[in-house]
């Protein structure tokens, strides 16, 4: 995986917007954005209604997913081009979702949605319909996907990458600040976690920094590339854009995003946790 | 670009630094004995117009990032943040504009204009 197989620029979008086997996809936390103006073309899905399951807190299984994308008129061989709003948040979270359920040519829009708004490039609230699909989905790909089991073991084995902000690290915060703060778990991080968070790898108009950008700010973490990385943030979306920068980016074997993150590890009844600025010790 | 002026243009040209008056309502259950709110109104500078879809991000006191929202058609931004100093940076069609914040439990409004470079 590189950038040039990963990411595609809003200049090659906005040429691309209605070529055959190119599908755009819109993906937010809040449908609403799409519903007020989309890339011309665009269909959407909703992070949570079309790719939760409704009942438990796991993924729609592969049947279902393959209905859902049937029903957008995604075909296997389609190139996907993902973008969202929340700094391609959710956009890179269904980028690593296609990926674990073997979709072959995904690409996200460097820069999102407020890249484009900025550039003034079009929107429109012209309904998208396309033509009905047959598509078929692999097994999940759990080369991707972190439990907790495995990320416990990973406490002073494996990189742990908490890519949540500096405040939500520590336990000053136990969301993001765009969220209301009242919730359930023990605020802090896993012991040993490095704290990167995403925003270090994007520019301030939701682009991706360049490859050696990248690559010093990892390694200047002191992120450690001969060994494998699970990334996690608070519900595995955040962690997705890390995700897609170590791992289709940078091109690092083995990196894992954990999409149970702190809304889980920080509810677990046992478990260590460190809170303060520091990493902290295994034990 | 909203044309719903009014109270928050004036509010600005009058108080420069000014709270607007213009407060975002918060969602039912937010308890502001607890929760710190940090919120405004967009503006931009030379004509004193709120800006809406504008890109709004809550800074911590090390500049680190740690929130984004989008502004309402009435320019009108909110965070959920914690005691101490943030600052406020906005990107807009409009231009971009900065400020700062000390925010404590409750509500803490800012007002933000917004200019091209």
């Amino acid at each position: 995986m590189s950038r040039d197989t990963a990411l595609v620029s809003a200049d090659w979008a906005e040429k691309s917007l209605g070529a055959p086997g190119v599908v755009f996809v819109e993906v937010d936390e809040d449908t609403s954005a799409y519903d007020a103006g989309h890339l011309p073309g665009a269909v959407k899905l909703d992070w949570k209604k079309d790719l939760q399951d409704p009942v438990r807190r796991d993924f729609v299984n592969k049947s279902q997913l393959e209905a859902l994308l049937s029903a957008k008129g995604i075909s296997n061989d389609d190139t996907v081009v993902l973008y969202g709003g929340n700094n391609n948040w959710f956009a890179a979270y269904a980028y690593w979702y296609l990926r674990l359920y073997g979709h072959r040519d995904v690409r996200l829009l460097d820069g999102g949605r407020k890249k484009w708004e900025l550039d003034n490039r079009p929107l429109t609230t012209d309904p998208v319909s396309r033509p009905r699909t047959s598509y078929v989905a692999r097994e999940q790909d759990h080369s991707i996907r972190a439990f907790r089991d495995e990320v416990l073991a990973a406490i002073g084995a494996k990189n742990l990458v908490d890519v949540r902000s500096p405040d939500e690290y520590a336990g000053r915060l136990l969301a993001p600040a765009h969220l209301p703060q009242e919730q359930a778990q023990r605020g802090g991080h896993i012991p040993t976690a490095l704290n990167v968070p995403w925003s270090k790898a994007a520019n301030e108009d939701g682009t991706f920094r360049s490859d050696d950008e990248l690559r010093a700010l990892y390694t200047g973490a002191g992120l450690d590339g001969s060994r494998s990385t699970i990334a996690y943030c608070r519900i595995g979306e955040r962690s997705s854009h890390t995700w897609f920068v170590l791992h289709e980016l940078l091109g690092h074997d083995d990196v894992k995003n954990y999409d149970g993150s702190w809304t889980e590890y920080g509810s677990l009844v046992g478990v260590p946790v460190a809170v303060g600025d520091e990493p902290g010790e295994a034990t | 670009m909203s044309t719903s002026v009014g109270a928050g243009a004036a509010a600005a040209a009058a108080a420069g630094c000014g709270a607007p008056d213009q407060a975002v309502a918060l969602p039912a259950g937010v308890d502001l004995t607890k929760e710190t709110v940090i919120a405004g109104v967009v503006t931009a500078a030379e004509s004193g117009e709120p800006v809406s879809g504008a890109y709004v991000r809550l800074l911590d006191r090390d500049g680190e990032f740690t929130a984004e929202v989008v502004t309402s058609p009435a320019g009108q931004f909110r965070f959920f943040a914690a005691p101490g100093s943030w600052t406020v940076r906005v990107l807009s069609r409009a231009g971009a504009g900065t400020a700062s914040v000390t925010a404590d439990r409750g509500v803490t409004e800012v007002a933000v204009s917004v200019a091209a470079d």
